[in-house]
């Protein structure tokens, strides 16, 4: 074992692997988990690309431009220096990506292409067909396993982060997490950890998310005394297909390829978007369009034959350009829905995808426990209220880009190492966290089904806390959270077995899953405002003199404590938000 | 007209809404369940609520939901993988009906019934339909399947690529790593002291070689697929093409791979 310091990474997605390269190419030692093989992660999932202002298609784009449509398309709420960090690293971090040897789609010249996405004008999105996420995510697993070769990371794949080890100074020292298959409790000494682990999706049940997004190590951190800033911004994707398993997304990129959403309406078509929203049309922010189409199908009842749904429509495109630049996502409308989308349009519905929300972090991106580190999805930092398309690669694999070398200095200026910690420290927890498991264990004797309890909260939460927030459905919503509480309590455990013991697994996820639930109601209900993905009918308007903060939320064993912090607005002044006309 | 207007939207309860949300009928699975590592394999028949456009995942779900065997008696969960239900994550893999495909986009409408569902046989089974594909991805480690870039600090683009050259490196990094391939492949001998590779190693390396950087150390790919388990062990079933998910032209890559490496080979002894 190296005498210097020890790093761990939880997490197995963009954010996660970037940080473990990061680190393990200045030759330090990584410890890395994840619940599934890394390149299992959620994020293969991301369709459509990354964005980077490199201005190759002669538009004037700047990384100045891709700060001010993120901030703006994030309806003011995100702290604006790390955005500027962000968008002036973007460029690199694609052609990083291009290095590595992604296959992005190409010009004439053998140079990348780039295409439009939603919330900006101009061409700042790279993209390897519509699987970009996938062949970034395998772009860093093979660089990560050259690391693995050399000796520098060791992977714990099929494992999942319980607690971190917080020392009596309040400074991490290591992790606990539990073995997916031989259900053993484990410690694992380390000076910095970076917790990487994605979003909650799966509190709304139902959602794009992969199934294995829980949140529950974002929750357990929070539950351990880690502030979490901004929950009830939860983006809900305009175009998703419905599913009784999950909902399958159908990328922003249609619409960037030239897609365009429609109803019948009075016996022809009616463009919605391009009618209410002239300057942007079909390629307005997420927010937008999942509230124009909320309008269309329940105030207006245009739903496509009575139902919940929309048309999105490439029919118009050449066939042979749609399998060039979107095959992935049109195949799996096809394969899941047995039409073809190049003749037939697409029957889409607005579906939960996003968390802005998420661990607070400093510009460091450290947490509130000292030497436990937040990127990717799980942290809250660029996307305000709302995120804009292809922004989550670029960011996510920014958190890596940083956080490897924050935590490197973190890391070498401490005075003591977690290997010179008691024992004992670790001993302890690991004994605490084996006596929650065996509480789960013992769960013998009630009447709940654990997936049953889920189901109730995914259709509350969806219901009642995604697009339209009516505060007396929150507070039914919060009450709900409380009876689902207590009847977790009379869970009858489907299974006591001892070796891959999936519904111990969930049923403890279950229970982080209700905390976080709770973060994102409460916080809906306090703010008073109208933002980004937030509508409150009773406040539609947004409201900076009263509202321009960050929602801070601290668990109490009754739900979160809330309270705020100022916005750092230095960089862009705050303005109107409105997709109508060019207000820049 | 702005659409931030009240609304009062009244979702109904769970089970009750549209037409997809209304389970008719039922559909019959028969499991091979297995409860630990080196167990001994058994049948279980089950029997759920048959929902419209429904995949073999969700007939799992309905299952842990209310774990009772067909005759009603109660039982674990049935244990399996899965995570982004868009097969293109690839752990979900089983056999379905004797065939090895993902069990996310295998549709109940499609599939004979009782739906047999089995863990892929050339891995080992850590519980049930859940396995453990190690040899998969050691065999990525074998063949060297990256490149080796030279650190990840701003160094610029990377070398120029035709559309077309790219095209078919695209076409071969949409692999997703399910191990179908591997798992149908009769040259797959897993009591052999070296098995064979299998086609999705071949094919990375074939990917990594198209890249102009790659490109450069093609020979430490030919060294690694030489040898016992390398790429004469291929007998051209061609079982790997059939399965794959993706669609990827592996005898193509096979063969590809096998040119290159006599090309190298004669070069060596040119040189000699």
């Amino acid at each position: 074992m190296s005498a210097g310091p020890r790093y761990v990474v939880v997490g197995g997605g963009l954010a996660g692997l970037m940080t473990t390269i990061r680190i393990a190419e200045q030759g330090h030692p990584v410890d890395l988990f994840s619940l599934v093989r890394v390149s299992r992660s959620h994020s293969v999932c991301a369709q459509g690309g990354i964005n980077g202002a490199v201005n190759t298609k002669g538009e004037g784009d700047s990384p100045w431009i891709h700060l001010d449509d993120t901030v703006y398309g994030g309806d003011f709420l995100a702290n604006q220096p790390p955005v500027k960090e962000m968008t002036e690293a973007a460029a690199a971090i694609i052609y990083l990506y291009d290095r590595m040897g992604v296959m992005f789609n190409r010009t004439s010249e053998g140079l990348l292409d780039f295409r439009r996405f939603g919330g900006t004008k101009v061409h700042r999105t790279a993209y390897a067909g519509a699987t970009t996420g996938q062949q970034l995510m395998y772009a860093l697993d093979q660089q990560v396993r050259r690391y693995e070769e050399e000796g520098l990371v060791t992977k714990y794949e099929g494992w999942e982060f319980l607690r971190a080890v917080v020392d009596g100074g309040g400074v991490a020292r290591g992790i606990v997490a539990l073995d997916l298959a031989s259900m053993k409790v484990r410690a694992f000494r380390g000076d910095a950890v970076m917790v990487a682990t994605g979003g909650p999706g799966v509190v709304f049940g139902r959602s794009t998310n992969s199934i294995l997004n829980t949140g529950a190590a974002n929750s357990n951190l929070y539950q351990q005394g880690a502030k979490y800033a901004n929950g009830e911004f939860v983006q809900i994707h305009p175009t998703a297909i419905p599913g009784r398993d999950k909902r399958r997304l159908i990328s922003e990129s249609v619409r960037g390829e030239g897609g365009r959403v429609w109803v019948p309406r009075d016996g022809g078509r009616w463009y919605f978007l391009e009618e209410w929203y002239p300057a942007y049309g079909n390629l307005v922010p997420r927010d937008v369009a999942a509230q124009a189409i909320y309008k269309v199908v329940y105030d207006m009842g245009l739903g496509v034959d009575g139902q919940e749904a929309v048309y999105l429509d490439v029919t118009h495109k050449d066939p042979h350009e749609l399998d060039v630049k979107l095959g992935g996502v049109l195949e799996i409308y096809e394969k899941f829905m047995g039409e073809d989308p190049r003749e037939v349009p697409m029957k889409v519905f607005p579906a939960v995808h996003y968390s802005m929300g998420g661990l607070w972090v400093d510009y460091d991106l450290m947490t509130s426990i000292p030497g436990v580190f937040s990127g990717g999805e799980a942290n809250y930092e660029y996307h305000g209220a709302n995120r804009l398309g292809a922004n989550a690669l670029v960011s996510c694999t920014f958190d890596g880009m940083k956080g490897g070398p924050r935590m490197i200095a973190y890391g070498g200026g401490l005075e003591s190492l977690a290997a010179d910690a008691p024992s004992s420290l670790f001993d302890d927890a690991v004994a605490e966290q084996r006596k929650r498991l065996e509480e789960v264990y013992a769960m013998t004797s009630g009447s709940e089904n654990p997936y049953g309890l889920h189901e109730e909260l995914g259709e509350w939460m969806t219901r009642y806390c995604t697009v339209i927030r009516d505060e007396e459905k929150l507070r039914r919503t919060d009450e709900k959270i409380g009876e689902l509480m207590d009847r977790w309590n009379d869970v009858a455990l489907p299974d006591a077995g001892e070796w891959v013991n999936q519904s111990v697994v969930f049923t403890r996820q279950l229970w982080d899953m209700f905390e976080l639930a709770r973060v994102m109601v409460r916080g809906a209900i306090a703010r008073k405002e109208s933002r980004g993905v937030h509508l409150r009918p009773d406040y539609p308007e947004r409201d900076d003199a009263n509202w321009l903060k960050t929602t801070i939320a601290e668990w109490t064993p009754d739900g979160p404590r809330l309270s705020y912090e100022p916005v750092d607005v230095s960089l862009v002044q705050p303005r109107p938000r409105q997709y109508k006309k060019d207000i820049r | 007209m702005s659409p931030k207007t009240d609304m009062d939207i009244e979702i109904p309860p769970p089970g009750t809404g549209s037409r997809r949300e209304r389970a008719e009928g039922s559909v019959r699975l028969t499991v091979m369940r297995q409860d630990a590592p080196g167990g001994a394999p058994y049948w279980q028949a089950f029997e759920v609520p048959r929902y419209p456009n429904m995949n073999v995942v969700e007939c799992l779900m309905e299952i842990r939901k209310n774990p009772v065997d067909a005759e009603g008696k109660r039982t674990t969960p049935v244990a399996w993988a899965a995570n982004c239900l868009e097969e293109v994550c690839g752990i979900c893999t089983m056999r379905v009906n004797g065939k090895v495909r993902q069990s996310c986009a295998a549709l109940v409408q499609d599939l004979e019934e009782p739906i047999r569902l089995e863990p892929m046989e050339k891995f080992p089974v850590k519980r049930d339909l859940v396995i453990d594909r190690d040899r998969l991805f050691d065999a990525y480690k074998r063949v060297k399947a990256w490149i080796p870039i030279d650190g990840t600090y701003d160094l610029g683009p990377g070398p120029r690529i035709p559309e077309d050259e790219r095209e078919e490196g695209y076409w071969l990094s949409r692999c997703i790593s399910c191990g179908a391939c591997v798992d149908a492949c009769p040259q797959v001998v897993t009591d052999a002291d070296t098995p064979f590779v299998g086609a999705a190693p071949i094919s990375w390396a074939r990917l990594v070689n198209i890249h102009p950087t790659g490109a450069m150390n093609a020979e430490e790919r030919y060294d690694a697929l030489m040898g016992p388990g390398g790429i004469s062990d291929c007998g051209k079933a061609m079982n790997c093409v059939e399965v794959c998910p993706k669609s990827i032209p592996l005898m193509e890559s096979i063969a590809s791979m096998n040119r290159q490496i006599t090309r190298h080979l004669l070069v060596d002894w040119l040189k000699e």
